[in-house]
Protein backbone atom coordinates (compact mmCIF):
# COMPACT_ATOMS: atom_id res chain seq x y z
CA UNK A 1 0.00 0.00 0.00
CA UNK A 2 1.33 3.42 -0.75
CA UNK A 3 1.41 6.12 2.44
CA UNK A 4 -1.75 8.28 2.72
CA UNK A 5 -2.90 10.56 5.19
CA UNK A 6 -5.74 10.15 6.89
CA UNK A 7 -8.69 12.35 8.77
CA UNK A 8 -11.99 12.18 10.14
CA UNK A 9 -14.49 14.42 8.81
CA UNK A 10 -17.67 15.75 10.81
CA UNK A 11 -20.11 17.00 8.67
CA UNK A 12 -20.73 16.17 4.49
CA UNK A 13 -19.58 19.52 3.44
CA UNK A 14 -16.39 19.60 5.25
CA UNK A 15 -15.80 16.28 3.65
CA UNK A 16 -16.73 17.29 0.31
CA UNK A 17 -14.20 20.28 0.46
CA UNK A 18 -11.48 18.42 2.44
CA UNK A 19 -11.55 16.21 -1.17
CA UNK A 20 -10.73 19.27 -3.27
CA UNK A 21 -8.10 20.63 -0.69
CA UNK A 22 -6.23 17.78 -0.89
CA UNK A 23 -5.36 16.22 -4.48
CA UNK A 24 -5.56 12.98 -4.39
CA UNK A 25 -7.57 12.08 -2.14
CA UNK A 26 -10.71 9.51 -1.75
CA UNK A 27 -13.56 9.14 1.29
CA UNK A 28 -13.46 5.69 2.56
CA UNK A 29 -16.84 4.33 4.50
CA UNK A 30 -16.19 0.50 4.92
CA UNK A 31 -13.36 0.03 2.62
CA UNK A 32 -14.11 -2.94 1.88
CA UNK A 33 -13.41 -2.52 -1.45
CA UNK A 34 -11.03 0.89 -1.42
CA UNK A 35 -8.56 -1.14 0.69
CA UNK A 36 -8.59 -4.35 -1.20
CA UNK A 37 -8.08 -2.13 -4.21
CA UNK A 38 -4.93 0.38 -2.60
CA UNK A 39 -3.26 -3.10 -1.39
CA UNK A 40 -2.88 -4.18 -4.59
CA UNK A 41 -2.23 -0.27 -5.64
CA UNK A 42 -4.63 -0.22 -8.16
CA UNK A 43 -5.90 2.73 -5.90
CA UNK A 44 -3.49 5.18 -4.49
CA UNK A 45 -5.02 8.11 -2.23
CA UNK A 46 -2.07 10.46 -1.19
CA UNK A 47 -5.05 11.09 2.08
CA UNK A 48 -8.15 9.28 3.24
CA UNK A 49 -10.93 11.33 4.51
CA UNK A 50 -12.75 8.94 6.74
CA UNK A 51 -16.88 9.74 6.56
CA UNK A 52 -17.67 6.92 9.13
CA UNK A 53 -18.76 10.11 11.62
CA UNK A 54 -21.13 12.10 9.38
CA UNK A 55 -23.99 10.78 11.12
CA UNK A 56 -25.64 9.61 7.64
CA UNK A 57 -27.04 6.00 9.13
CA UNK A 58 -30.69 6.27 9.31
CA UNK A 59 -33.30 5.11 7.62
CA UNK A 60 -36.15 7.64 6.92
CA UNK A 61 -39.69 7.81 5.57
CA UNK A 62 -39.94 10.58 2.98
CA UNK A 63 -43.09 13.46 2.97
CA UNK A 64 -44.26 11.45 -0.39
CA UNK A 65 -44.53 8.02 1.25
CA UNK A 66 -40.79 6.61 -0.30
CA UNK A 67 -38.11 6.14 2.00
CA UNK A 68 -34.46 8.12 2.75
CA UNK A 69 -31.30 5.76 3.12
CA UNK A 70 -28.34 7.25 4.45
CA UNK A 71 -25.04 6.93 2.66
CA UNK A 72 -23.45 5.26 5.99
CA UNK A 73 -26.53 2.44 6.74
CA UNK A 74 -24.93 -0.38 6.68
CA UNK A 75 -25.79 -3.22 3.91
CA UNK A 76 -26.81 -5.96 7.18
CA UNK A 77 -28.52 -3.18 8.67
CA UNK A 78 -30.20 -2.41 5.27
CA UNK A 79 -31.47 -5.72 4.34
CA UNK A 80 -33.26 -6.23 7.92
CA UNK A 81 -34.84 -3.00 7.91
CA UNK A 82 -38.32 -3.85 8.66
CA UNK A 83 -39.72 -0.97 6.14
CA UNK A 84 -37.39 -2.27 3.38
CA UNK A 85 -38.26 -5.99 4.41
CA UNK A 86 -42.01 -5.46 3.85
CA UNK A 87 -42.40 -2.56 1.09
CA UNK A 88 -38.90 -3.59 -1.04
CA UNK A 89 -38.57 -6.84 -0.29
CA UNK A 90 -36.32 -7.16 -3.67
CA UNK A 91 -33.83 -4.77 -2.10
CA UNK A 92 -33.35 -6.81 0.78
CA UNK A 93 -33.09 -9.69 -0.81
CA UNK A 94 -30.85 -8.72 -3.29
CA UNK A 95 -28.34 -7.21 -0.67
CA UNK A 96 -28.56 -10.69 1.38
CA UNK A 97 -27.57 -11.75 -1.94
CA UNK A 98 -24.11 -10.48 -2.39
CA UNK A 99 -20.85 -10.51 -0.28
CA UNK A 100 -20.44 -12.40 3.08
CA UNK A 101 -21.65 -11.76 6.30
CA UNK A 102 -18.64 -9.96 7.69
CA UNK A 103 -18.34 -7.61 4.45
CA UNK A 104 -22.43 -6.90 4.47
CA UNK A 105 -21.57 -5.74 8.36
CA UNK A 106 -19.23 -3.20 6.84
CA UNK A 107 -20.04 -2.25 3.70
CA UNK A 108 -22.14 0.78 3.40
CA UNK A 109 -25.21 1.87 1.21
CA UNK A 110 -23.13 4.44 -0.80
CA UNK A 111 -19.54 2.50 -1.10
CA UNK A 112 -21.71 -0.57 -2.51
CA UNK A 113 -22.88 1.63 -5.07
CA UNK A 114 -19.23 3.18 -5.81
CA UNK A 115 -18.06 -0.77 -5.95
CA UNK A 116 -15.63 -1.50 -8.90
CA UNK A 117 -15.37 -3.95 -11.16
CA UNK A 118 -14.28 -7.29 -10.67
CA UNK A 119 -13.07 -7.97 -13.89
CA UNK A 120 -9.64 -10.36 -13.38
CA UNK A 121 -7.47 -8.07 -15.96
CA UNK A 122 -8.75 -5.01 -13.66
CA UNK A 123 -6.96 -6.80 -11.17
CA UNK A 124 -3.91 -7.71 -12.61
CA UNK A 125 -1.53 -4.85 -12.67
CA UNK A 126 0.21 -6.62 -15.46
CA UNK A 127 -2.39 -6.76 -17.79
CA UNK A 128 -3.43 -4.06 -20.06
CA UNK A 129 -6.39 -1.97 -18.53
CA UNK A 130 -8.04 0.62 -19.52
CA UNK A 131 -9.80 1.19 -16.77
CA UNK A 132 -6.84 1.12 -14.57
CA UNK A 133 -4.73 2.85 -17.21
CA UNK A 134 -6.55 4.62 -19.61
CA UNK A 135 -5.02 4.09 -23.03
CA UNK A 136 -3.53 1.17 -21.99
CA UNK A 137 -5.59 -1.42 -23.65
CA UNK A 138 -8.17 -3.99 -22.94
CA UNK A 139 -6.61 -7.28 -22.11
CA UNK A 140 -10.12 -9.06 -21.51
CA UNK A 141 -11.30 -8.49 -25.13
CA UNK A 142 -9.85 -11.69 -26.65
CA UNK A 143 -8.81 -13.34 -23.06
CA UNK A 144 -10.73 -15.14 -20.22
CA UNK A 145 -14.30 -13.39 -20.24
CA UNK A 146 -17.00 -15.92 -19.03
CA UNK A 147 -17.72 -13.14 -15.96
CA UNK A 148 -17.63 -10.09 -18.36
CA UNK A 149 -20.52 -7.90 -19.83
CA UNK A 150 -22.50 -9.00 -22.81
CA UNK A 151 -24.36 -5.85 -23.40
CA UNK A 152 -23.59 -2.22 -23.15
CA UNK A 153 -19.64 -2.85 -24.03
CA UNK A 154 -17.37 -1.26 -25.75
CA UNK A 155 -14.31 -1.72 -28.11
CA UNK A 156 -12.20 -0.33 -24.52
CA UNK A 157 -13.84 -2.30 -22.38
CA UNK A 158 -16.29 -5.28 -21.77
CA UNK A 159 -15.89 -5.55 -17.57
CA UNK A 160 -19.53 -5.35 -15.65
CA UNK A 161 -20.51 -3.46 -12.50
CA UNK A 162 -20.72 -6.40 -10.36
CA UNK A 163 -22.99 -5.14 -7.48
CA UNK A 164 -26.28 -6.56 -6.64
CA UNK A 165 -28.02 -3.53 -4.46
CA UNK A 166 -27.77 -1.07 -7.25
CA UNK A 167 -29.74 -3.63 -9.50
CA UNK A 168 -32.83 -3.39 -6.87
CA UNK A 169 -32.56 0.25 -6.87
CA UNK A 170 -32.28 0.61 -10.56
CA UNK A 171 -35.55 -1.65 -10.69
CA UNK A 172 -36.80 0.48 -8.00
CA UNK A 173 -36.01 3.95 -9.50
CA UNK A 174 -34.08 5.33 -6.60
CA UNK A 175 -32.30 8.90 -6.50
CA UNK A 176 -28.66 9.13 -5.67
CA UNK A 177 -28.46 12.58 -3.00
CA UNK A 178 -25.35 14.57 -2.72
CA UNK A 179 -23.47 17.18 -1.51
CA UNK A 180 -20.60 18.87 -3.87
CA UNK A 181 -17.66 20.46 -2.30
CA UNK A 182 -19.34 24.02 -2.74
CA UNK A 183 -21.84 22.84 -0.48
CA UNK A 184 -24.46 22.59 -3.36
CA UNK A 185 -27.02 19.52 -2.94
CA UNK A 186 -27.81 17.86 -5.87
CA UNK A 187 -29.99 14.68 -6.86
CA UNK A 188 -29.00 12.03 -9.36
CA UNK A 189 -31.67 9.39 -10.78
CA UNK A 190 -30.17 5.73 -10.73
CA UNK A 191 -30.22 5.82 -14.03
CA UNK A 192 -27.89 7.82 -14.77
CA UNK A 193 -25.53 6.80 -11.58
CA UNK A 194 -23.45 4.32 -13.57
CA UNK A 195 -21.83 5.26 -17.12
CA UNK A 196 -21.71 3.01 -19.73
CA UNK A 197 -17.94 2.47 -20.81
CA UNK A 198 -17.70 3.99 -24.29
CA UNK A 199 -14.46 5.45 -24.71
CA UNK A 200 -13.38 6.31 -20.95
CA UNK A 201 -14.12 3.42 -19.06
CA UNK A 202 -12.43 4.96 -16.03
CA UNK A 203 -15.21 6.92 -15.29
CA UNK A 204 -17.76 4.71 -13.82
CA UNK A 205 -20.16 7.52 -12.29
CA UNK A 206 -22.05 10.61 -12.13
CA UNK A 207 -20.45 12.01 -9.28
CA UNK A 208 -17.57 15.24 -10.18
CA UNK A 209 -14.81 15.57 -8.25
CA UNK A 210 -15.35 15.62 -4.54
CA UNK A 211 -19.17 15.13 -4.87
CA UNK A 212 -20.10 12.78 -1.35
CA UNK A 213 -22.91 11.07 -1.65
CA UNK A 214 -25.82 11.23 1.26
CA UNK A 215 -28.38 9.03 0.78
CA UNK A 216 -30.44 7.06 -1.38
CA UNK A 217 -34.13 7.75 -1.65
CA UNK A 218 -36.75 5.05 -2.80
CA UNK A 219 -40.21 5.99 -3.86
CA UNK A 220 -43.05 4.79 -3.02
CA UNK A 221 -43.42 0.91 -3.16
CA UNK A 222 -44.84 -0.35 -5.85
CA UNK A 223 -47.08 -3.29 -4.32
CA UNK A 224 -46.73 -6.62 -6.26
CA UNK A 225 -44.80 -9.73 -5.81
CA UNK A 226 -40.81 -8.92 -5.34
CA UNK A 227 -38.31 -11.47 -6.07
CA UNK A 228 -34.02 -11.24 -6.66
CA UNK A 229 -32.68 -14.44 -8.72
CA UNK A 230 -29.09 -14.54 -8.55
CA UNK A 231 -27.18 -17.36 -10.48
CA UNK A 232 -23.74 -17.84 -9.79
CA UNK A 233 -20.77 -20.34 -9.60
CA UNK A 234 -21.40 -21.50 -6.15
CA UNK A 235 -24.92 -21.19 -3.44
CA UNK A 236 -23.12 -18.32 -1.64
CA UNK A 237 -20.69 -15.64 -1.65
CA UNK A 238 -19.49 -15.37 -5.07
CA UNK A 239 -20.49 -12.68 -8.29
CA UNK A 240 -23.58 -12.97 -9.97
CA UNK A 241 -23.40 -14.92 -13.73
CA UNK A 242 -26.76 -13.20 -13.91
CA UNK A 243 -29.18 -11.69 -11.82
CA UNK A 244 -33.02 -10.65 -12.27
CA UNK A 245 -34.22 -8.33 -9.94
CA UNK A 246 -38.16 -8.00 -10.52
CA UNK A 247 -41.60 -6.62 -9.20
CA UNK A 248 -44.87 -8.68 -10.54
CA UNK A 249 -48.28 -7.39 -10.15
CA UNK A 250 -51.10 -9.94 -10.07
CA UNK A 251 -52.35 -9.16 -13.58
CA UNK A 252 -48.87 -10.36 -15.22
CA UNK A 253 -47.41 -6.34 -15.52
CA UNK A 254 -44.28 -5.49 -13.85
CA UNK A 255 -40.44 -4.44 -14.33
CA UNK A 256 -37.44 -6.00 -14.29
CA UNK A 257 -33.62 -4.83 -14.26
CA UNK A 258 -30.95 -7.77 -14.70
CA UNK A 259 -27.12 -7.76 -13.28
CA UNK A 260 -24.30 -9.31 -14.03
CA UNK A 261 -24.21 -8.62 -18.07
CA UNK A 262 -23.59 -5.14 -18.35
CA UNK A 263 -21.29 -1.63 -17.23
CA UNK A 264 -24.18 -1.11 -14.51
CA UNK A 265 -27.75 -2.54 -14.18
CA UNK A 266 -29.95 -3.42 -17.04
CA UNK A 267 -33.03 -2.23 -17.82
CA UNK A 268 -34.82 -1.79 -20.76
CA UNK A 269 -38.46 0.27 -20.58
CA UNK A 270 -39.53 -1.74 -23.93
CA UNK A 271 -38.96 -4.98 -22.18
CA UNK A 272 -41.15 -3.68 -19.15
CA UNK A 273 -43.86 -3.42 -21.30
CA UNK A 274 -43.34 -6.90 -22.55
CA UNK A 275 -44.09 -8.70 -19.10
CA UNK A 276 -47.16 -9.95 -19.66
CA UNK A 277 -46.26 -11.70 -22.69
CA UNK A 278 -43.54 -13.75 -21.05
CA UNK A 279 -39.62 -14.34 -20.75
CA UNK A 280 -38.60 -14.69 -24.22
CA UNK A 281 -40.51 -11.50 -24.99
CA UNK A 282 -38.83 -9.93 -22.18
CA UNK A 283 -35.35 -11.02 -22.52
CA UNK A 284 -35.44 -10.06 -26.38
CA UNK A 285 -36.48 -6.83 -25.80
CA UNK A 286 -33.65 -6.94 -23.05
CA UNK A 287 -30.72 -7.83 -24.82
CA UNK A 288 -31.16 -6.39 -28.66
CA UNK A 289 -27.91 -5.27 -29.87
CA UNK A 290 -25.89 -7.91 -27.32
CA UNK A 291 -22.11 -8.94 -28.24
CA UNK A 292 -21.44 -11.19 -26.24
CA UNK A 293 -17.88 -13.39 -26.67
CA UNK A 294 -17.48 -16.88 -27.35
CA UNK A 295 -16.79 -17.07 -23.04
CA UNK A 296 -19.99 -15.42 -22.21
CA UNK A 297 -22.25 -15.83 -25.18
CA UNK A 298 -24.17 -18.57 -22.54
CA UNK A 299 -25.50 -15.43 -20.55
CA UNK A 300 -28.04 -14.82 -23.07
CA UNK A 301 -30.08 -17.73 -23.24
CA UNK A 302 -29.54 -17.72 -18.95
CA UNK A 303 -31.08 -14.48 -18.88
CA UNK A 304 -34.17 -15.33 -20.49
CA UNK A 305 -34.19 -19.39 -18.58
CA UNK A 306 -33.52 -16.60 -14.91
CA UNK A 307 -36.51 -14.68 -16.38
CA UNK A 308 -38.26 -17.58 -17.12
CA UNK A 309 -38.13 -18.87 -13.43
CA UNK A 310 -39.02 -15.89 -11.93
CA UNK A 311 -41.71 -15.37 -13.55
CA UNK A 312 -42.92 -19.37 -12.53
CA UNK A 313 -42.07 -18.77 -9.24
CA UNK A 314 -44.26 -15.22 -8.98
CA UNK A 315 -47.22 -17.32 -10.69
CA UNK A 316 -46.75 -19.75 -7.64
CA UNK A 317 -46.57 -17.24 -4.75
CA UNK B 1 45.51 -13.25 -13.54
CA UNK B 2 44.19 -11.05 -10.83
CA UNK B 3 46.15 -10.79 -8.15
CA UNK B 4 44.91 -12.01 -4.93
CA UNK B 5 45.76 -9.45 -2.55
CA UNK B 6 43.70 -7.27 -4.90
CA UNK B 7 40.55 -9.47 -3.57
CA UNK B 8 41.29 -9.31 -0.03
CA UNK B 9 39.46 -6.22 1.47
CA UNK B 10 40.25 -5.08 5.06
CA UNK B 11 37.71 -5.46 7.90
CA UNK B 12 37.04 -1.89 7.75
CA UNK B 13 36.51 -1.51 3.51
CA UNK B 14 34.09 -4.65 4.30
CA UNK B 15 31.93 -2.81 6.94
CA UNK B 16 31.96 0.18 4.74
CA UNK B 17 30.56 -1.29 1.41
CA UNK B 18 28.27 -3.65 4.10
CA UNK B 19 26.98 -0.10 4.97
CA UNK B 20 26.53 0.98 1.44
CA UNK B 21 24.57 -1.90 0.98
CA UNK B 22 22.12 -1.68 3.31
CA UNK B 23 21.84 2.17 2.60
CA UNK B 24 20.99 1.23 -0.89
CA UNK B 25 18.94 -1.04 -0.13
CA UNK B 26 17.03 1.01 2.22
CA UNK B 27 16.41 3.85 -0.51
CA UNK B 28 15.38 0.99 -3.15
CA UNK B 29 12.74 0.01 -0.45
CA UNK B 30 11.76 3.48 0.09
CA UNK B 31 11.49 4.42 -3.49
CA UNK B 32 9.21 1.43 -4.26
CA UNK B 33 7.14 2.68 -1.28
CA UNK B 34 7.15 6.06 -2.83
CA UNK B 35 8.54 7.76 0.14
CA UNK B 36 11.36 9.23 0.52
CA UNK B 37 14.29 8.10 3.33
CA UNK B 38 14.16 11.39 5.06
CA UNK B 39 10.49 11.63 5.53
CA UNK B 40 8.74 8.42 7.69
CA UNK B 41 5.00 7.24 6.21
CA UNK B 42 2.07 8.90 8.08
CA UNK B 43 1.38 7.84 11.64
CA UNK B 44 -1.35 8.22 13.79
CA UNK B 45 -2.63 7.86 17.66
CA UNK B 46 -5.38 5.58 18.37
CA UNK B 47 -6.81 4.20 20.81
CA UNK B 48 -9.52 1.34 21.07
CA UNK B 49 -10.27 -1.57 23.40
CA UNK B 50 -9.60 -4.86 23.05
CA UNK B 51 -10.91 -8.00 25.12
CA UNK B 52 -11.83 -5.46 27.73
CA UNK B 53 -8.48 -3.82 27.81
CA UNK B 54 -7.76 -0.27 26.97
CA UNK B 55 -4.79 -0.17 24.36
CA UNK B 56 -3.08 2.86 22.50
CA UNK B 57 -0.83 2.74 19.83
CA UNK B 58 0.60 5.25 16.83
CA UNK B 59 0.75 3.52 13.51
CA UNK B 60 1.77 4.04 10.36
CA UNK B 61 -2.21 4.76 8.84
CA UNK B 62 -1.47 2.06 6.58
CA UNK B 63 -1.87 -0.27 9.37
CA UNK B 64 -4.79 -2.82 9.02
CA UNK B 65 -6.46 -4.03 12.27
CA UNK B 66 -5.46 -7.33 11.85
CA UNK B 67 -1.94 -6.38 11.53
CA UNK B 68 -2.16 -3.81 14.70
CA UNK B 69 -3.99 -6.95 16.59
CA UNK B 70 -1.38 -9.08 15.42
CA UNK B 71 2.20 -7.14 15.05
CA UNK B 72 1.54 -4.56 17.68
CA UNK B 73 -0.64 -6.04 20.40
CA UNK B 74 0.76 -9.51 19.81
CA UNK B 75 -2.74 -11.14 19.76
CA UNK B 76 -1.82 -13.62 17.36
CA UNK B 77 -5.15 -15.55 17.29
CA UNK B 78 -6.89 -13.79 14.20
CA UNK B 79 -5.27 -15.26 11.27
CA UNK B 80 -3.87 -13.44 8.30
CA UNK B 81 -5.02 -16.20 5.41
CA UNK B 82 -5.80 -14.16 2.09
CA UNK B 83 -5.56 -10.31 3.50
CA UNK B 84 -8.80 -9.65 0.72
CA UNK B 85 -11.53 -10.27 2.96
CA UNK B 86 -12.05 -13.14 1.04
CA UNK B 87 -11.39 -16.40 3.49
CA UNK B 88 -12.82 -15.03 7.16
CA UNK B 89 -9.77 -15.71 9.15
CA UNK B 90 -8.91 -12.70 10.39
CA UNK B 91 -12.75 -12.29 11.52
CA UNK B 92 -13.15 -10.46 15.32
CA UNK B 93 -16.19 -9.10 16.40
CA UNK B 94 -15.82 -5.10 16.76
CA UNK B 95 -18.72 -3.07 18.46
CA UNK B 96 -21.00 -6.04 18.89
CA UNK B 97 -20.80 -7.18 14.82
CA UNK B 98 -18.48 -9.64 12.83
CA UNK B 99 -15.93 -8.26 10.27
CA UNK B 100 -12.73 -8.77 8.50
CA UNK B 101 -10.43 -7.33 10.23
CA UNK B 102 -7.93 -7.39 7.14
CA UNK B 103 -10.26 -5.75 5.40
CA UNK B 104 -10.20 -2.03 7.78
CA UNK B 105 -7.76 0.20 8.86
CA UNK B 106 -7.08 0.43 12.66
CA UNK B 107 -6.87 4.11 12.94
CA UNK B 108 -10.88 3.94 11.55
CA UNK B 109 -11.63 2.08 15.27
CA UNK B 110 -11.12 5.16 17.46
CA UNK B 111 -12.98 4.41 20.47
CA UNK B 112 -14.23 0.74 19.53
CA UNK B 113 -14.70 -2.55 21.66
CA UNK B 114 -12.82 -5.33 19.36
CA UNK B 115 -13.39 -8.43 20.53
CA UNK B 116 -10.83 -11.23 19.29
CA UNK B 117 -10.38 -14.86 19.68
CA UNK B 118 -8.23 -14.35 22.73
CA UNK B 119 -11.23 -12.66 24.57
CA UNK B 120 -13.79 -15.38 23.37
CA UNK B 121 -12.34 -17.40 26.08
CA UNK B 122 -9.21 -19.07 27.78
CA UNK B 123 -7.72 -22.29 27.94
CA UNK B 124 -9.31 -22.69 31.42
CA UNK B 125 -12.66 -21.61 30.48
CA UNK B 126 -13.48 -21.86 26.98
CA UNK B 127 -16.48 -19.82 25.41
CA UNK B 128 -19.31 -22.88 24.34
CA UNK B 129 -18.26 -22.03 21.31
CA UNK B 130 -15.02 -23.15 21.49
CA UNK B 131 -15.34 -26.07 23.36
CA UNK B 132 -18.61 -27.48 20.97
CA UNK B 133 -15.68 -26.95 18.33
CA UNK B 134 -13.20 -29.24 20.26
CA UNK B 135 -15.77 -31.48 21.05
CA UNK B 136 -17.54 -31.74 17.49
CA UNK B 137 -13.71 -31.67 15.72
CA UNK B 138 -14.49 -28.62 13.83
CA UNK B 139 -11.40 -28.02 12.55
CA UNK B 140 -7.99 -30.18 10.99
CA UNK B 141 -5.15 -27.69 10.48
CA UNK B 142 -6.79 -24.91 13.00
CA UNK B 143 -5.34 -21.77 10.77
CA UNK B 144 -9.28 -20.66 9.92
CA UNK B 145 -10.53 -21.61 13.91
CA UNK B 146 -10.17 -17.90 15.33
CA UNK B 147 -11.88 -16.37 12.36
CA UNK B 148 -14.73 -19.75 12.31
CA UNK B 149 -15.31 -19.39 15.86
CA UNK B 150 -15.96 -15.68 16.44
CA UNK B 151 -18.39 -15.81 13.12
CA UNK B 152 -19.97 -18.38 14.42
CA UNK B 153 -20.82 -16.70 17.92
CA UNK B 154 -21.82 -13.50 15.93
CA UNK B 155 -23.98 -15.45 13.41
CA UNK B 156 -25.75 -17.18 16.18
CA UNK B 157 -26.35 -13.44 17.75
CA UNK B 158 -27.12 -12.65 13.82
CA UNK B 159 -29.81 -15.24 13.78
CA UNK B 160 -31.40 -14.27 17.04
CA UNK B 161 -31.20 -10.79 16.15
CA UNK B 162 -33.70 -11.95 12.99
CA UNK B 163 -31.62 -10.59 10.42
CA UNK B 164 -33.06 -12.00 7.27
CA UNK B 165 -29.79 -14.22 4.90
CA UNK B 166 -30.19 -15.21 1.26
CA UNK B 167 -31.82 -18.93 2.50
CA UNK B 168 -34.65 -17.13 4.80
CA UNK B 169 -38.22 -18.24 3.49
CA UNK B 170 -39.72 -15.14 4.50
CA UNK B 171 -38.76 -12.11 4.85
CA UNK B 172 -41.57 -10.93 7.47
CA UNK B 173 -41.21 -13.88 9.58
CA UNK B 174 -38.10 -14.64 11.70
CA UNK B 175 -34.80 -17.00 10.50
CA UNK B 176 -34.35 -19.99 12.44
CA UNK B 177 -31.17 -21.88 13.23
CA UNK B 178 -31.56 -24.01 10.35
CA UNK B 179 -28.89 -26.06 8.78
CA UNK B 180 -29.17 -24.02 5.97
CA UNK B 181 -29.14 -20.84 7.37
CA UNK B 182 -25.82 -21.44 9.46
CA UNK B 183 -24.54 -22.84 5.98
CA UNK B 184 -25.85 -19.60 3.93
CA UNK B 185 -24.02 -17.07 7.08
CA UNK B 186 -21.00 -19.13 7.29
CA UNK B 187 -20.07 -19.11 3.66
CA UNK B 188 -17.32 -15.91 4.42
CA UNK B 189 -15.17 -18.55 6.36
CA UNK B 190 -13.51 -20.85 4.09
CA UNK B 191 -11.57 -24.16 5.89
CA UNK B 192 -9.59 -25.54 3.49
CA UNK B 193 -9.64 -29.20 5.54
CA UNK B 194 -13.18 -29.11 4.81
CA UNK B 195 -14.22 -29.20 8.69
CA UNK B 196 -17.72 -27.65 7.71
CA UNK B 197 -19.73 -30.15 8.79
CA UNK B 198 -18.18 -30.50 12.34
CA UNK B 199 -18.55 -26.63 12.62
CA UNK B 200 -21.91 -27.02 11.45
CA UNK B 201 -22.70 -29.57 14.68
CA UNK B 202 -20.57 -27.78 16.71
CA UNK B 203 -22.84 -24.37 15.94
CA UNK B 204 -26.17 -26.43 16.16
CA UNK B 205 -25.20 -27.70 19.64
CA UNK B 206 -24.54 -24.12 20.98
CA UNK B 207 -28.08 -22.90 19.78
CA UNK B 208 -29.54 -25.66 21.89
CA UNK B 209 -31.43 -27.27 18.62
CA UNK B 210 -31.10 -30.74 17.13
CA UNK B 211 -28.49 -31.08 13.77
Amino acid sequence: MKPFTYERATTPAEAAAAVVRQPGSRFIAGGTNLLDLMKLEIETPAHLIDVNGLKLDTIEPTPDGGLRIGALVSNTNLAADQGVRRDYGVLSRAIVAGASGQLRNKATTAGNLLQRTRCPYFYDTNQACNKRRPGSGCAAIGGYSRQLAIIGTSDACIATYPGDMAVAMRLLDATVETVQPNGAARTIPIADFHKLWGKTPHIETALTNGELITAVTLPRPLGGTHVYHKVRDRASYAYALVSVAAVIQRDGTGRVAIGGIAPKPWRVEAADHAMPQGAKAVASRLLAGAKPTHDNAFKVPLVERTLAAVLAETRAA
Amino acid sequence: MTCSSELELSRRGLLAAGAATAAMTQVSVADAQGVSPSKPPPAMHVSFTVNGKRRELTLDTRTTLLDALREHLQLTGSKKGCDHGQCGACTVIVDGTRINSCLTLAVMHEGAKITTIEGLGTPERLHPMQAAFIKHDGYQCGYCTPGQICSAVAVLGEIAAGIPSHVTASLTGKPGVTNDEIRERMSGNICRCGAYSNILEAMTEVAGTRA
